[in-house]
C-alpha cells in the first residue's frame, strides 16, 4: 500500500466513473466499496476472520473428543514417573524420572547425533566437493558419481541399509572387527574405550581455549602493526604452534594421563567401555553418507563461482598458490555457501528424526511415540517436539544470518 | 561431464596426460577394481535368476529369484492381483493425459490441463480405490512402487497449488495476508517431515468432528502435501522475483485487476522460471514418500523392509535393499535429468 506510486494508489479521483451521480448517496457507497484501501482492509479481515473460525471449529472438535475418549490436557504429565527405559542416555535420566527428564534425554540425543553428523559430513562434503573440481578425471568421475547416486536416493532408504543391511550384518561379538584393538565393531553396536576420570581432559580443553584465545589476541596485534608498520609477523609458525602443536600435545598429554576402561571380551561380549547402540552407528552413516552428497555440490558451486580473473589478477599481484586459495578463492566462495549451507545444517538437525525408524532414541522416537504412546496426550507432546526443531532452526538462522552479514560484501 | 563424447586421444590425456595423474588413475582404478569386482560377481555372475523358491538360490551370489517371486508385491503392495488392472489403467490415463497436454497445440494446453486437474485425480482415487460398481479396496491392501506413485501424485496436488498461494501471499502487499503466508512456510519448513506425518496421523482424526474419521492414507497424504507446499512456495517465490517489477506495472496499467494480472501475466512467467526448482521439489517428495513406513503405511521401500520378515525368504535383505533402492535411484534420475534439461533450455 504505498501510496506514492500512482500505479497503486487507492481511489480513482478525477476518473470518469462508471456509474454516474444518480444519487449522492449511491454514488458514495459504490466509491466506498470500489475503494483499494476498503476493499483490502475487508479481504485480510475476511481471511483472518475465516481461520480463525476454522481454528476454532478444530480446537472444538478436539476438546469434545478429547473429553469423550478420556484424555487429560495440560502439563501435568511431565512429573508423572516415565518408567520408559532407554537404551541410549546422555543425561543422567534413569526409568523412575519425570517425564519431562525423558524428554531432555531425547533432546540431547538428537543434538548428539546432529552435531557429530554436522562435523563428519562437512568433512567428507568438502573431500568430495574439491575432488569435483579435480585436474584428475577419474578423480572427477568418482566424486560426480558419489554425487548423483547419493543424491537420487532416499534417505531412509539408507538408514535402513546400513541398520539392517550392514550392521546386522557384521560379525558377533566374538569376531568383532577390531580397530587397533581399543574399539570393537560388531552387530551390537560399537564399542570404545571409556577414560575413567575426565580431569585430564578438562585441563586439556582449557589449555586449547587459552591457545585459541592466545592466536586471536596474537592476529589482531599482527594486523595493527601491519598496517602502522608493514612489517609481517610470523603468523603461519605461530598459528601451526597454537592452533595445532598445543592442542595436539594437550589432548595427546590427556589420553597417555588418563586410565583408559578399555573392552574386554567376556564369554559373549564385550565388558567395560561404553557401547555405542548399532542405531547410532547407522543413523550417523545414513546422515553423512547422504548429507555429504549435497554439501559437496555447495562446495563445487561455491568454488566455481569465483571468477577466474580474481585468481589471475591475485598471481598478478604476486600472491603465491596458497595466498591466493585463502585471502581470495576461500573468502569469496564462502559468502556464496553460506546460505545454502545453512539449509544443510537445519536439514541435518530435521533429517536426524530419520532415527524413529530404526528405534535411535532420539526426542520424536522417544517423546513423540513412547511417552506418547505412554499419556495419549498428542497435542501437547507434539507442540514439544515441534518446538525443539523450530527454536533450534530459528537460532541457527540468527546466526547464520549475522554470520551471513559479516562477510558479506561491502559495496558502496 | 562431457567425457561421454571425447576423443580416444583425449581419453588419453585425461587418464593418463602426466606421471602423476597416471598414478593417481592405476591407484584409483585398481580401488575400483577391488571394491566393485565382488559385487559384479554377486549381482551378476554368482546370481541364481530362475527358480521357485529360497532352496533353488545354492550359488554364493545374489538370488534374484526373490525379487521375482515377490515382484508383484513390490509393484502393488497387497492389492488383489486380479483387480491390479485398475491402478494400471489409472497410471497409464494420467501418462496419456499428461503426454496429451505436452503435445497439444498452445492455444488448447491450458484447457486441457484445467480439464486434466479436475477429472483426473477423483477418477484415479476412484478406479483405485473403488466403491460405485468396482469392488472396493481398503487403502491397507495399497502398497509398493503404486503407492509411491500415488503418494507423490497425490499430494503434489496438495501442494503445488497450495504453494503457488502461499508464493503469492509471501509477495502480497496486505500485511496480514503476508504474515500468515510467511508464518505457514516457515512453520511447515522448519519441522521434520516425519514429526508431520506422525502429526497428521495423530492430529487429524482428533480436530475432525466426532463420527467422521480420516483414512490413514488420507491422512500421511495431507501431512506430506501441507509441507511440501511450504518448500515449493519457495520454489515459486524465486520465480516471481525473478520477474522484473514492470510486468506487474503495466499490467495493472492495462486495466488488469490482481487476479487476472496474476493468472495472465504472471503466473505463466513465473512458474516457467521455476519449473526446475518445482521438479527438484517433487523429486524431494518422492523420496520423502519412504516416511509413510512410520505410519505403517508400505509404500516400495516399506514393502522391501516388510518382505525381509517372511520366513520362507530368510537372509534376502541386500537383494530387497538392492532393487528397491535402484527403482528409487532410476525415478529420481530420470526426473533430475529432466529439471536439468529444463533449466538448460531456459538458460538458451
Amino acid at each position: 500500500m504505498d501510496s506514492g506510486s500512482p500505479l497503486r494508489s487507492g481511489r480513482n479521483d478525477g476518473w470518469p466513473s462508471a456509474f454516474p451521480a444518480r444519487s449522492s448517496i449511491v454514488a458514495k457507497a459504490f466509491a466506498f466499496i470500489n475503494d483499494k484501501r476498503v476493499r483490502d482492509v475487508f479481504y485480510q479481515a475476511a481471511l483472518l476472520i475465516g481461520l480463525v473460525a476454522l481454528l476454532v471449529y478444530f480446537i472444538r472438535n478436539a476438546s469434545q473428543n478429547m473429553v469423550q475418549a478420556g484424555i487429560a490436557s495440560g502439563f501435568d504429565f511431565l512429573w508423572r514417573t516415565s518408567g520408559i527405559e532407554v537404551p541410549f542416555v546422555l543425561t543422567n535420566y534413569t526409568q523412575s524420572d519425570n517425564i519431562l527428564a525423558l524428554f531432555w534425554a531425547g533432546v540431547a540425543n538428537t543434538m548428539l547425533v546432529t552435531v557429530i553428523a554436522l562435523v563428519l559430513s562437512t568433512a567428507l562434503g568438502f573431500l568430495i566437493g574439491i575432488a569435483r573440481l579435480s585436474s584428475i578425471w577419474l578423480v572427477q568421475a568418482i566424486a560426480g558419481a558419489y554425487v548423483e547416486f547419493v543424491r537420487n536416493i532416499p534417505l531412509l532408504f539408507f538408514v535402513l541399509f546400513w541398520y539392517f543391511g550392514v550392521i546386522a550384518a557384521l560379525p558377533a561379538p566374538r569376531e568383532s572387527l577390531s580397530v587397533f584393538g581399543v574399539a570393537f565393531l560388531n552387530n551390537r553396536g560399537l564399542t570404545i574405550p571409556l577414560p575413567d576420570a575426565g580431569a585430564n581432559f578438562k585441563y586439556a580443553f582449557i589449555a586449547i581455549a587459552i591457545s585459541c584465545l592466545l592466536h586471536w589476541l596474537f592476529l589482531r596485534w599482527a594486523k595493527r602493526r601491519k598496517e602502522q608498520t608493514g612489517k609481517d609477523a610470523p603468523v603461519l609458525r605461530v598459528g601451526l604452534v597454537l592452533l595445532l602443536l598445543v592442542p595436539v600435545l594437550a589432548l595427546a598429554w590427556a589420553t597417555l594421563a588418563t586410565r583408559w576402561d578399555i573392552p574386554v571380551l567376556r564369554g559373549f561380549n564385550y565388558r567395560g567401555g561404553f557401547v555405542v547402540i548399532p542405531e547410532f552407528v547407522a543413523l550417523l552413516a545414513a546422515l553423512v553418507t547422504y548429507t555429504a552428497g549435497f554439501i559437496a555440490e555447495i562446495v563445487r558451486g561455491g568454488i566455481q563461482s569465483v571468477p577466474n580473473g580474481q585468481i589471475e589478477a591475485s598471481s598478478a599481484l604476486g600472491l603465491r598458490p596458497g595466498q591466493t586459495l585463502r585471502l581470495v578463492t576461500i573468502p569469496q566462495a564462502l559468502r556464496v555457501m553460506t546460505p545454502p549451507m545453512t539449509n544443510q545444517y537445519l536439514n541435518v538437525l530435521k533429517n536426524s528424526s530419520f532415527g524413529a525408524a530404526i528405534a535411535y532414541p532420539d526426542v520424536v522416537s522417544l517423546f513423540m511415540g513412547s511417552a506418547l504412546n505412554n499419556t495419549g496426550q498428542a497435542i501437547e507432546i507434539i507442540a514439544m517436539t515441534l518446538a525443539v526443531y523450530l527454536v533450534i532452526g530459528l537460532a541457527v538462522s540468527a546466526f547464520m544470518n549475522w554470520y551471513n552479514a559479516r562477510i558479506a560484501l561491502v559495496t558502496r | 561431464m562431457s567425457a561421454a563424447n571425447a576423443l580416444p586421444t583425449s581419453w588419453r590425456e585425461r587418464l593418463f596426460g602426466s606421471p602423476t595423474i597416471t598414478v593417481v588413475t592405476l591407484l584409483l582404478a585398481a580401488l575400483i577394481a577391488w571394491i566393485a569386482v565382488p559385487i559384479i560377481r554377486w549381482a551378476l555372475i554368482d546370481a541364481t535368476w530362475s527358480g521357485q523358491t529360497r532352496n533353488d538360490c545354492t550359488g554364493s551370489g545374489a538370488c534374484w529369484v526373490f525379487v521375482k517371486a515377490r515382484f508383484g508385491q513390490f509393484m502393488y503392495g497387497f492389492y488383489p492381483i486380479e483387480e491390479r488392472w485398475r491402478p494400471n489403467l489409472a497410471g497409464i490415463l494420467f501418462a496419456l493425459s499428461g503426454a496429451a497436454i505436452i503435445l497439444a497445440p498452445k492455444r488448447l494446453k491450458l484447457s486441457l490441463g484445467l480439464a486434466a486437474l479436475v477429472i483426473l485425480p477423483p477418477l484415479g482415487v476412484w478406479l483405485i480405490a473403488g466403491g460405485f460398481g468396482l469392488r472396493a479396496i481398503e487403502t491397507r491392501e495399497w502398497g509398493g512402487l503404486m503407492l509411491t506413485v500415488f503418494i507423490s501424485i497425490y499430494a503434489s496436488l496438495i501442494a503445488i497449488p497450495l504453494g503457488i498461494l502461499l508464493a503469492l501471499g509471501r509477495q502480497s502487499e496486505l500485511k496480514v495476508i503476508k504474515l500468515i503466508a510467511v508464518l505457514f512456510i516457515e512453520f511447515w519448513r522448519g519441522v521434520p517431515i516425519i514429526a508431520v506425518i506422525f502429526l497428521a496421523s495423530l492430529l487429524l482424526p482428533l480436530i475432525m468432528p466426532a463420527g467422521i474419521g480420516v483414512d490413514r492414507l488420507a491422512r500421511a497424504v495431507i501431512g506430506l502435501g501441507f509441507c511440501i507446499a511450504a518448500y515449493m512456495a519457495e520454489a515459486v517465490r524465486g520465480g516471481l522475483q525473478a520477474l522484473p517489477k514492470g510486468q506487474r506495472e503495466a499490467a495493472t496499467a492495462l486495466g488488469l485487476s490482481y487476479w487476472k494480472a496474476t493468472w495472465f501475466i504472471i503466473l505463466p512467467q513465473a512458474l516457467r522460471i521455476s519449473l526446475p526448482a518445482i521438479t527438484n521439489e517433487f523429486i524431494a517428495l518422492v523420496k520423502n514418500t519412504t516416511l509413510v513406513l512410520v505410519v505403517s503405511i508400505l509404500d516400495l521401500l516399506g514393502i522391501a523392509q516388510a518382505s525381509l520378515a517372511d520366513p520362507a525368504w530368510v537372509g534376502m535383505n541386500m537383494e530387497a535393499y538392492v532393487f528397491s533402492g535402484a527403482l528409487y535411484w532410476l525415478i529420481c534420475f530420470a526426473l533430475s535429468r529432466w529439471s536439468k534439461s529444463l533449466e538448460t533450455k531456459r538458460g538458451r
